[in-house]
């Protein structure tokens, strides 16, 4: 999923401050699963949001509402009811969600209330840690299903370097050394002398060095 | 000048606080009439949208009481709920809330004294701190909180 | 002989070769380069001129190098991967040659969040391996890495690439050394020993496959300053193997004659590893205390370096 977290309070407020009734948006999808901008996360913001305005003296309506994607435009369209009513809107979508709305409603202030992160698994309940960055030829299948492009700091195709230690990155403890879980899964799948092939470098227009990326289906674009 | 009551919401767990609120109440053992009490069935159910909006509907100080370590019937709710505080104590925080205003406590049900005990601890403790920010802010905009 | 490289001559004619470093100044101070340099005069065959170290900006490897072989020495254009993508290194690469520089060592470089400059991006547009092909391609096909022919005679770089028998996991090791020589590296120059069983074990491993046949391996020695760096380096210096017995040896003696003790094990050690079949000489990095590479040249028996 791509991962989010909220934006601190005090920059939300920043935005908000010059108006009176914005509509607050939560998405169904990933940022739900990252408990970071869900129905749940809407609910808390809006109570938060409204009591430190009170405190500052200010009052502000805050209509909450979660559509199931933000990135979709026949979701965004079931706001053409509401959006009349809001001076601005605010989204807890991730980047994409939060550009989608300013593209339907461009005379509408669109703010966004996350830092979208990366594109992650959950390691366990309440950890998502990056796994994928979209270098658009994946080579997972080589290297034993670890992604050396996002896993590896120094995102060698040929690791791993000098700085590799117990299994641990030269970067910190609490990152592991990409390629030592490379080298483990290719023992355990007795592909060890895979090893020695080299991987020649990449050609990034792959991976956005192209420029922004899109994606056309001939068969379901009308 | 009233002396202030503060509104203080205590989420109780069914099978430990609220037990143990029952024993004090039967027991005759008097607690402040601050304290509302809300069962739920444990405190992990506690969801910090409930905390946070029992703030916003103007209470001045908010607990939830759980069993005691090692004894939750669902195992480790309490434990749970003991991290949601902490969360959203530096929620409250960032809204301008003391945070000090909401806490987790551990009771077993049959410690009806204890319970009557931290019922008026919390309330004098929240007395002391005086009125929700975000009362005193309703109250100079004229606005109704409940 | 596949360049005009001073250190390749000296290698390919047989001798052990000595190699040390020196690391540009945080400013533009080309002074600092040339007493540098005139400290390793005549004691190496060709000095390392770092790129960044550390993560730190410093005046850049190509322009030290330049000063380096101004004063008449032979320059190693250290170049990582970690600060420019393939354009910019391939024409650092032409620039260089057109300087008189002929011989490169291919690194990827320790990550910004150890430097001044925590929040810049990592580039590596290609690793070191990746790296030290596309110079081979350059050098042998005349042809720059996207395909395109270059202009002119093709750069004739002594190729070289880094290699650590302590860093983890070790099993790996002496197979990336492979790697390294297949992409092209023609000479390894090792992280410092310490841990010379280790390296013993390791070069097993090398010379079990032939490498040490394949390419010239440079063995690397640094000399420890004090009991503070010893321990600083077994400690928080990754990839890094101290053993107990040298932290302990540099703490039995006092402050004032650390520095010396650390020079006599850094000695010892180059003796013991002319030993070990495979190792075709040393690099001796000295950071920061290029004043003693002469001493320890000398006393070595690696004095006079041969003329080739």
């Amino acid at each position: 999923m791509i991962t989010a977290e909220r934006k601190p309070l005090e920059e939300l407020i920043e935005y908000v401050k010059p108006y009176k009734r914005i509509l607050l948006l939560g998405c169904n999808e990933c940022v739900t699963v990252c408990a970071a901008g869900g129905r749940k996360e809407v609910g808390l913001l809006a109570s938060g949001l409204q009591m430190a305005m009170l405190k500052a003296g200010n009052s502000i309506e805050i209509r909450e509402h979660t559509l199931e994607r933000q990135c979709d435009p026949e979701y965004v369209e079931e706001l053409v009811p509401m959006i009349d009513q809001a001076e601005a809107v605010m989204s807890m979508a991730c980047g994409c969600g939060v550009q989608q709305l300013a593209m339907r409603f461009k005379d509408k202030p669109v703010f966004p209330a996350v830092n979208t992160k990366f594109m992650g698994a959950s390691e366990r309940q309440g950890v998502w840690a990056e796994r994928c960055q979209g270098c658009g030829n994946c080579m997972l299948g080589e290297t034993g299903g670890i992604c050396p492009i996002a896993r590896c700091a120094k995102q060698l195709m040929n690791g791993p370097c000098g700085g590799s230690a117990n299994g641990r990155c030269e970067i910190g403890e609490d990152v592991d050394c990409a390629w030592q879980l490379i080298w483990d899964r290719l023992k355990a799948l007795g592909r060890e002398e895979s090893f020695i092939e080299i991987t020649p470098a990449k050609d990034w227009r792959a991976g956005g060095g192209g420029g922004p990326r899109k994606i056309i289906r001939e068969d379901l674009a009308e | 000048m009233e002396k202030f009551e503060p509104v203080i919401v205590a989420f109780c767990c069914h099978y430990c606080a609220y037990t143990a609120a029952d024993m004090a109440g039967s027991q005759r053992l008097p607690y402040p009439a601050n304290v509302k009490i809300i069962r739920v069935p444990c405190s992990g159910k506690v969801d910090a949208l409930h905390m946070v909006k029992a703030f916003e509907k103007g209470a001045d100080g908010v607990y939830v009481a759980g069993c005691l370590e090692g004894d939750c019937h669902f195992k480790n709710g309490n434990l749970r709920a003991a991290r949601r505080i902490d969360y959203v104590k530096s929620y409250l925080e960032e809204i301008g809330i003391e945070g000090e205003r909401l806490q987790m406590v551990h009771v077993s049900a049959g410690m009806g004294q204890r319970f009557a005990q931290i019922a008026s601890e919390i309330t004098e403790k929240i007395r002391q701190l005086g009125p929700s920010p975000i009362k005193t802010a309703a109250g100079a905009a004229g606005e109704a909180v409940c | 002989m596949k360049t005009e490289s001073n250190l390749e001559k000296v290698l390919a004619a047989g001798h052990l070769a000595v190699t040390s470093e020196c690391g540009p100044p945080r400013g533009a101070l080309p002074d600092e380069v040339v007493t540098k340099s005139k400290y390793l005069e005549g004691f190496v065959d060709a000095v390392n001129i770092t790129d960044n170290q550390t993560a730190m900006v410093r005046m850049s490897s190509f322009a030290a190098s330049v000063i380096t072989r101004q004063q008449g020495l032979h320059p190693l254009l250290q170049m990582v991967t970690r600060d420019r993508n393939r354009l910019a290194m391939q024409a650092d690469i032409i620039g260089a040659y057109s300087l008189g520089i002929d011989t490169i060592l291919c690194l990827s470089g320790d990550h910004t969040k150890f430097g001044d400059h925590p929040m810049a991006a990592n580039v590596h547009d290609i690793d070191s391996i990746q790296l030290v092909q596309m110079v081979r391609q350059m050098r042998d096909e005349g042809r720059f890495q996207g395909g395109a022919e270059m202009k002119g005679p093709p750069p004739k770089m002594f190729i070289g690439a880094a290699a650590n028998p302590f860093a983890d996991p070790f099993e790996l090791r002496v197979m990336r050394l492979a790697k390294k020589i297949n992409a092209g590296a023609d000479f390894i120059q090792t992280q410092c020993i310490f841990n010379i069983d280790k390296f013993e074990k390791w070069m097993e491993g090398v010379r079990a496959r032939g490498l040490h046949e394949q390419c010239f391996i440079l063995a690397g020695v640094t000399p420890i300053k004090s009991v503070g760096a010893a321990r600083y380096m077994k400690n928080r210096v990754p990839g890094m193997d101290v053993p107990q017995e040298i932290v302990e040896r540099m703490a039995a003696v006092p402050k004032e004659k650390q520095a010396d003790e650390g020079v006599d094990i850094c000695v010892e050690t180059i003796e013991r590893l002319k030993n070990v079949e495979g190792v075709a000489g040393f690099h001796i990095m000295a950071i920061e205390w290029e004043e003693k590479v002469g001493e320890i040249v000398k006393r070595a028996g690696l004095y006079p370096r041969p003329q080739v």
